[in-house]
């Protein structure tokens, strides 16, 4: 019988890779009796929505800026090209 | 903004165009400013170099960006065999806190979270979401950005970390059940009191 523990392993592994089916199989029904485990499953999927987002997004992080001093130096290196 | 596929845009307004961009686009990779600056100047110094070479097949900043990542890489690379990656410990004490010691049971078995799909639009979410990435270990967020931000493959996360996958896959599953129980402390468990 695998735990919660070695289901969160598989359910991240399966992110990256593919499970045999039998793997599959005894983690659906693991899943059938844990709603923890269920749940994880469907935040992983969010997960990877978000990061996937977060791909597009260009006004991360923070809305950070180059530095003026950065900014010169760049200048400056491009210059000397 | 010189942002349609096609044309070049003089070189010496890149900096002004796109500096930012870059430079926000490293900082969520490299977590260091002054990494994240080096980036943006090599980026823009090979841009220049290869500006002969430009398509015209993509916008100006998406190529750009492609420069980038080739940059991102070599610089992962480099710091990897600057400093190895240990191997990955056996057992990290915050991992083995969220399950129980006598049947590996979750503690607190994750949440139902509502409307995550909603969280996605505010901005708010994307305050948090981005501090809970910045609070994991800086291996696991580099494995998980570079999965699941950039895509790669366990083989190229492999190569880029200089690291087994056995190692890489340890990692992302520390991350991702760092970030979730971060999220839902920090966002989704809050809503009921004060969203």
């Amino acid at each position: 019988m695998l735990s919660c523990k070695d289901v969160s392993v598989l359910l991240s592994r399966a992110c990256d890779q593919d499970l045999s089916w039998r793997t599959r199989l005894a983690i659906r029904l693991h899943l059938l009796y844990c709603r923890g485990c269920a749940r994880f499953e469907r935040q992983l999927q969010f997960l990877r929505a978000a990061a996937g987002r977060l791909a597009q997004m260009d006004i991360l992080p923070d809305g950070a800026k180059l530095s003026a001093s950065a900014r010169d130096r760049i200048r400056a290196a491009l210059r000397r090209n | 903004m010189n942002d349609a596929p096609g044309m070049l845009s003089d070189p010496a307004t890149w900096l002004d165009q796109h500096g930012d961009s870059l430079y926000r686009f490293a900082l969520l990779r490299v977590r260091n400013p002054t990494a994240a600056e080096d980036l943006v100047q090599e980026t823009l110094l090979a841009a220049w170099r290869a500006k002969d070479n430009f398509a015209g097949q993509s916008a100006e900043r998406t190529w750009l960006i492609a420069i980038l990542k080739n940059k991102l890489i070599d610089h992962f690379r480099r710091s990897s065999r600057e400093t190895p990656l240990p191997d990955v410990a056996d057992t990290d004490d915050a991992i083995d806190a969220l399950f129980t010691e006598h049947n590996d049971h979750w503690v607190r078995p994750p949440s139902a979270w509502a409307s995550p799909d909603g969280a996605l639009e505010q901005a708010e979410f994307w305050q948090v979401f981005q501090d809970c990435l910045a609070g994991l270990p800086a291996r696991q967020a580099q494995a998980f950005t570079l999965t699941e931000v950039d895509g790669l493959s366990t083989e190229e996360l492999c190569k880029a970390l200089a690291a087994q996958p056995s190692n890489v896959w340890v990692m992302l599953h520390r991350a991702r059940l760092r970030l979730r129980e971060c999220l839902e402390q920090r966002w989704f468990g809050a809503q009921g009191e004060n969203r």
